[in-house]
């Protein structure tokens, strides 16, 4: 069985939580007393119906004020696949955490409400799940029952967000008419829209292709730690461990040490279950090489074929993420694969305004949730790619030195693309 | 099929040996926090894969109530032994001798809330800077927010609205003087997946876990095991029934199951069967409708 992870994302009111709960209902993921505690509740709060959203919302302060303010994971599982929801709240002032959920997803659920169409907060899901590199989308035409099941209505939400998207860079969108409250489309085919030939959501969520969104050609090695037994019968064993974060390695292949450009070649790739002959993402293994060279936390293997960018000129697209502005000049702790340096932002190229997706120049100020072009220099030298070409390797963190919180995600962009 | 995958429980395993090995990279004292239920189980199994051919380099552990079932206990040191890892135990004990608690009186008294200094005491005094534990976010709806590296005050405490993002694969572990991390490997794990992965790995685990005959007492829908803690209340009577606990903790709170489940075939099969979550047979949380978060707030597992 395989994993997918998918990310929601949806303005206030378009249905979200109940197109979830119904998810988990006709899956059988919620449990008994799971659903006879939400129905206490909404009966509590006087409401008429029960209050699916009560499922995800798990903080006192949520539940008091009726919104979601953090990412919650929801899990379910059919036959054929294990789903991992990151169910993140659609409000304005919560882009941080659409980006967090966004990060880790191979798939984005967007709601659009068919009365409403295509609206302001539409354009920042999905510029976000394209900022994001989220490889599919589903655009989920939800409340068809409001607009008596038209044809007419989808068509033209579906012709109009092609319009729109074809400013995004994402190549595999799919549009499906549904009603989340009566469950048309969801999990069973609606016999209200005879017109609509298309898979369901759930079916689509079933067969998607997910096995290529991993980068299988250019192979990264970070190193997390070395395993050194120093035991009698593992007396001059030296492995280097992390997890696969691009590309096929196999014992015998020619490898190069980054930064420091010693060369070796692969001896053995190490499991628990004994050595693989193929490791590949996102596989935790130890790899041991054939000549004994200085290796530490942060170093990279890659295949002396294939390397990656080494430098300490960074361009990237960064979204802000805490309450604290950016602080120019400012330096900030970069975290980037198992590396850590310290860095610079030097300057803002352009910010980005979500809704018009229109470049601002000449505005320095970055704020929470702001989403900017930036240049970074950082104090040592880091092995990247391009995010685009890899979200492992192409992705970082910047953490205040301050307080140690992280304060911005970036992703990496070839230096030479506007 | 794509012959480059991983199955869902292979990426589960992956994802949870990366954080696992993140932990011991990132901090200079980490620990496994060792209940001896089947979660923590599957973690110390997980860091025992990590660090493979070399020893778990962390200790466990163990903060006893003093009220424990007495085959957890024997699993706890049986494993210690054969891992061969050194053991931490807090005892909660000790921390009412020295006055560090009281005991809790009234009909639903457990010492279930006297863990959080027990367990904070035995952090600093041992200056562990991240102890890993076994929580789930499918566990309960607090846990659903929880971060893989969860940042914890000098006074050990979770701050929900404040938590650090945390993006891509990337965690973020600095830390000022005194405060310290709680780390949650198997966060994307179901109580489905432990199963599964106990019987795909021939994980050990407790007795209790399979369907025996116990001495036990019906109390709020559920049978809590007969034991020198427990006091009868008007109208209850011990019995003597098979049945099987679905979590672990201490004695006096945890309720099982009526089960014929005596493999972990069976078990398996019950599980997806089951109409109800595991800890709805949990005394700690049944409090409030907010009872983990609010224990979560103050340092709780």
């Amino acid at each position: 069985m395989e994993l997918l992870r998918f990310t929601t994302a949806g303005s206030v009111d378009d249905g979200k939580s109940t197109l979830i709960g119904r998810l988990l209902y006709d899956s059988k993921s919620i449990f008994e007393d799971q659903l006879a505690a939400v129905q206490l509740s909404s009966e509590r709060k006087g409401l008429q119906h029960v209050d699916l959203s009560l499922l995800t919302d798990g903080l006192r302060a949520e539940r008091e004020q009726g919104i979601t303010i953090d990412v919650a994971y929801r899990y379910f599982a059919t036959p054929k696949r294990k789903f991992i929801i990151a169910d993140t709240p659609g409000h304005i002032q919560y882009t941080r955490n659409m980006v967090t959920g966004a990060s880790t997803a191979n798939l984005a659920l967007i709601l659009v409400d068919a009365r409403k169409g295509i609206v302001e907060q539409t354009c920042r899901h999905s510029f976000i799940a394209s900022l994001l590199q989220i490889p599919h989308l589903i655009v989920c035409v939800n409340k068809m029952d409001l607009v008596d099941y038209s044809e007419e209505v989808f068509n033209k939400l579906v012709e109009e967000y092609t319009e729109f998207a074809s400013k995004l860079d994402v190549t595999d969108i799919r549009y499906i008419p549904i009603s989340a409250l009566n469950g048309d489309n969801v999990v069973n085919h609606s016999t209200n829209m005879p017109w609509y030939q298309g898979a369901t959501l759930l079916n689509t969520l079933e067969t998607i292709h997910i096995a290529s969104d991993y980068n299988h050609i250019d192979g990264r090695f970070p190193v997390q730690t070395i395993i050194r037994p120093h035991s009698d019968e593992y007396h001059d064993y030296r492995g280097y461990a992390g997890r696969i974060a691009g590309g096929i390695f196999r014992p015998g292949d020619a490898v190069t040490v980054l930064p420091s450009g010693l060369q070796s070649k692969i001896k053995s790739i190490d499991t628990f279950e004994g050595p693989v002959e193929e490791a590949f993402p996102p596989m935790s293994v130890s790899i041991t090489l054939e000549n004994d060279i200085d290796i530490s936390r942060g170093d990279m293997i890659v295949k002396q074929n294939n390397q990656p960018q080494v430098g300490q000129d960074i361009d990237m697209m960064m979204c802000w993420l805490n309450n604290k502005p950016m602080q120019p000049g400012a330096k900030y702790y970069l975290r980037h694969t198992s590396r850590e340096a310290r860095s610079v932002i030097k300057e803002v190229v352009y910010k980005m305004d979500i809704n018009s997706l229109q470049r601002v120049s000449n505005d320095n100020t970055i704020n929470m949730n702001d989403i900017a072009r930036v240049r970074l220099r950082t104090t040592q030298p880091i092995m990247f790619d391009a995010y685009r070409k890899n979200r492992n390797t192409g992705s970082l963190v910047l953490v205040d030195e301050a307080t140690n919180e992280t304060v911005a995600a970036g992703m990496i962009v070839d230096s030479h693309v506007n | 099929m794509h012959k480059y995958y991983l199955n869902h429980l292979q990426e589960l395993e992956s994802e949870a040996i990366f954080v696992i090995r993140e932990v011991v990279a990132q901090f200079d004292r980490p620990a496994i926090l060792f209940s001896g239920g089947k979660d923590s189980i599957v973690v110390t199994h997980l860091a025992k894969k990590a660090f493979w051919p070399a020893k778990i380099p962390m200790p466990l552990i163990h903060i006893d109530t003093g009220h424990n079932f007495p085959e957890t206990m024997d699993f706890r040191d049986n494993l210690v032994e054969a891992l061969g890892v050194q053991l931490i135990v807090g005892s909660v004990e000790e921390s009412l001798r020295k006055g560090r608690v009281k005991e809790e009186t009234g009909l639903n008294a457990s010492r279930n809330a006297l863990q959080i200094t027990t367990l904070l005491d035995t952090i600093e005094e041992h200056k562990i800077d991240a102890a890993i534990g076994g929580a789930r976010r499918d566990e309960e709806k607090a846990r659903a927010k929880e971060r893989f590296f969860s940042h914890r005050d000098d006074f050990g405490q979770w701050d929900p609205k404040n938590q650090r993002p945390e993006l891509w694969n990337i965690f973020n572990g600095r830390k000022h003087q005194g405060e310290h991390f709680r780390v949650f490997p198997i966060s994307n794990w179901t109580e489905m997946d432990v199963w599964n992965y106990i019987m795909q790995q021939n994980i050990q685990i407790p007795s209790l876990y399979f369907a025996h005959e116990r001495e036990v007492v019906y109390r709020d829908n559920t049978w809590l095991p007969a034991s020198e803690f427990l006091t009868l209340r008007e109208g209850e009577a011990v019995e003597k029934r098979i049945i099987r606990f679905r979590t672990l903790g201490d004695i006096t709170i945890t309720g099982g199951i009526e089960s014929e489940a005596n493999t972990l075939e069976k078990i398996v099969n019950e599980v997806s069967a089951v109409r109800s979550t595991e800890r709805g047979n949990r005394g700690d949380d049944k409090r409030s409708e907010t009872a983990m978060e609010d224990r979560k707030k103050l340092g709780y597992f």
